[in-house]
């Protein structure tokens, strides 16, 4: 997993709220065998609507996500992780995540950060005024800043460690490798192997 | 203070504690099927990390293959697809493969345990809810999901919370014509499908002693329809006859030191459970589902229930929800519900104990000219074994299909479907709507239901059959 510390990018305004991850990604996309190409499938139904602010040119590109309350409620699915990811974005804005969601984010290495309300509806304002405006997310500092907004950002300790360090689950468990080697050597030797038969 | 046995299991498998961290669980077998999600495999490549123990890893074919015909490619392109993920993945991780057309080809649940893989005091995981079959031998296993399936690939351990323990104690001697099947089916009526939620359940006591491996396997597998995280046994005499000699299993001295292992493994007497049921196994007797998920079941001696019957108003709804899904009338006699679609497979009665019990029934009968009846062993060795002990014969001439082995009509995930409105009488797990095909309607029976239905063409248990003449 690539390491996070700031991230610089433009973001898009997405003005609803209660996102649940049917939403984000429709279950008839789940049949997938690959983990990419889930940008297809990102907001499906919203997206067919031309005005869409994802089908919109300007915010062509964007990396940074600004959503309204309780974004990723409903079913745990790691694909509306991986649609957002695969999109390209990097951190979903909000006041307020589904617990379930917050938690796949953080092992999928994409950022949640949690913001008031009014710094929501701040950043909105500025990128929908001018879409350009850069927003830089420093996840060391805590702070999201775009043009005039300034916000100290709330994000767990563990998940900031996890993406600083650039480590997933994963990776976590490969630091122990050693721990791992030492309790093999000590496994018993009549335990099963699936390739030799005896 | 003494230790259960998963507990005991657990303990013997902590890489890593520490304080406020989940322990880090080595896991000795891996199993996997087509159906595991091939994105586990693509994290691993995209990350360029490798199977850390190929050898501990084993990977078979089972929900998308075809029963009949086969040599020819799988037709459906879906199907077709996840299984060629499978073969690719597995030959570029250089993971352990039966593919169909191998001998030791058929369902992950099914060629464990046959294989002797499966052992007392393992951990056991695979990207599968029924895993918990082989807690049947005393092995801590149990159902992950992807991201879980891709950190065992790359790491053989798994960061795990404990879980609390069950006891469900059944006691007594089983009444003649009840199996395994009949104990799960009443277990999971009287907790529920929510009432195993966070535990493991330990089955006990003398009822469930006298079971043959492959009762103590459909009882294990189906601790998941109770919402449980795995089901165990412990292991005895009967656990160690049927491994001994198994292509697996231990050897020679190192025989002596397993069993020797295996013995110190059942639950401490002054050990303690988070909770426990008791069942009196003098009571029990056929069961089935009349409704849309295994809880709802009752002896097939009683009557479709009422939503009038409900405990409460969440109750009230769904069985108001599963009769109209059903098509059943409250008060209709179970036993006058007539079937059109017998199936007799799976992971949960799939095994050569199961065939054999069939083939006692149908021996010297014809099936119902109005049921179409399959009959579909879990795993190529058993359906060899069934052919080798001229069960074949017997229910081809009874009127039956005789299949190849896969997952089949489990779930519809292979062309052996229910079409809409059709009822089938199944051994399999679940009664799902839809389960069986869009707009199936399943009855959960056991394996001996199951072949005296196939006979008279509704509900029926075999001591309620005419005699053979
Ligand atoms: S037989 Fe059914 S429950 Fe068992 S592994 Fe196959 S699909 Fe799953």
């Amino acid at each position: 997993m690539e390491s996070f510390v700031v991230h610089t990018g433009t973001a898009v305004p997405l003005r609803r709220s209660n996102v649940d991850t049917d939403q984000i990604i429709p279950a008839e996309y789940l049949k997938r065998i690959t983990r990419s190409g889930f940008e297809d499938g990102l907001f499906a139904a919203w997206r067919k609507d031309p005005d869409f602010v994802l089908n919109q040119p300007a915010y062509a590109g964007a990396t940074v996500l600004v959503a309204g309350p309780d974004f990723g409620t409903g079913s745990s699915r790691e694909h509306a992780v991986w649609a957002l990811q695969n999109y390209g974005f990097k951190v979903v804005l909000s006041s307020r995540f589904a617990d379930i969601f917050r938690g796949n984010s953080g092992k999928g290495g994409l950022l949640t950060a949690q913001v008031p309300q009014e710094v929501i509806e701040a950043l909105w304002q500025a990128v929908e005024t001018d879409p350009s405006v850069p927003v830089t997310v420093d996840l060391d500092r805590r702070v999201v800043s775009a043009g005039e907004v300034v916000s100290a950002f709330e994000v767990d300790d563990y998940v900031r460690w996890r993406l600083m360090e650039g480590l997933d689950d994963i990776g976590i468990t490969m630091q122990r490798a050693d721990q791992i080697g030492g309790f093999e050597a000590s496994r018993p030797s009549y335990l099963p192997t699936t390739t030799a038969v005896t | 203070m003494g230790r259960t046995l998963a507990e005991k299991v657990w303990d013997a498998h902590v890489v890593r504690h520490a304080e406020g961290e989940p322990d880090l669980l080595y896991i000795d077998l891996h199993l996997v099927h087509e159906v595991t999600r091939p994105q586990a495999f693509d994290g691993l490549r995209d990350s360029g990390r490798v199977v850390r123990r190929p050898d501990l890893t084993l990977a078979t074919e089972d929900h998308n293959v075809p029963t009949q015909d086969i040599g020819l490619p799988i037709a459906d392109p879906v199907s077709r697809a996840q299984v060629d993920a499978l073969r690719a993945n597995c030959a570029e991780f250089g993971v352990p493969l039966y593919s169909l057309g191998d001998v030791e080809q058929g369902i992950v649940h099914v060629v464990g345990p046959q294989l002797g893989l499966t052992q007392p005091g393992m951990t056991v995981v695979c990207g599968d809810s029924h895993t918990s079959t082989h807690g049947a031998f005393g092995a801590l296993a149990f159902g992950i999901g992807t991201s879980e399936v891709e950190h065992v690939l790359a790491t053989q351990t798994l960061p795990l919370k404990p879980f609390k323990t069950m006891a469900i104690t059944v006691d007594g001697d089983l009444p003649p014509g009840v199996s395994a099947k009949d104990v799960t089916l009443a277990v999971i009526a009287r907790i529920g499908t929510g009432g195993g939620q966070g535990y493991v359940l330990e089955y006990r006591g003398s009822a469930i002693r006298s079971l043959s491996m492959e009762g103590r396997m459909t009882l294990c597998n189906m601790s998941i329809e109770a919402g449980a995280r795995a089901g165990m046994v412990a292991p005895d005499q009967t656990t160690f006859d049927y491994l001994e000699g198994r292509p697996h299993a231990p050897s020679g001295t190192d025989w002596d030191t397993a069993v020797a292992h295996w013995r110190t493994l059942p639950t401490d007497d002054d050990a303690t459970f988070d909770a426990e049921v008791v069942i009196d196994a003098s009571t029990l007797s056929p069961y089935v589902t009349w409704g849309t998920n295994p809880g709802q079941g009752l002896p097939l001696t009683g009557s479709v229930p009422s939503p009038d019957d409900a405990r409460d108003e969440v109750e009230r709804v769904a069985i108001e929800r599963a009769l109209e899904y059903m098509d059943l009338a409250p008060g209709t006699p179970l036993s006058e519900i007539p079937v059109d679609t017998v199936f007799v497979g799976s992971c949960t009665n799939g095994r050569i104990e199961d065939l054999r019990v069939v083939a006692d029934v149908l021996r010297g009968r014809k099936v119902s000219p109005a049921v179409r009846v399959l009959i579909v062993p879990g795993s190529v060795r058993v359906r060899l074994q069934a052919q080798a002990e001229g069960l074949d014969t017997v229910f081809v001439e009874a009127g039956a299909e005789w299949r190849e082995a896969g997952c089949s009509m489990c779930l519809a995930m292979n062309p052996d479907k229910l079409a809409p409105g059709e009822r089938s009488a199944s051994t399999s797990n679940r009664n799902f709507e839809g389960r069986q095909g869009p707009g199936g309607r399943t009855h959960l029976v056991s394996p001996a239901v199951a072949a005296a239905t196939a006979v008279t063409g509704r509900l029926t248990a075999p001591a309620d059959l005419s005699p053979v003449a």
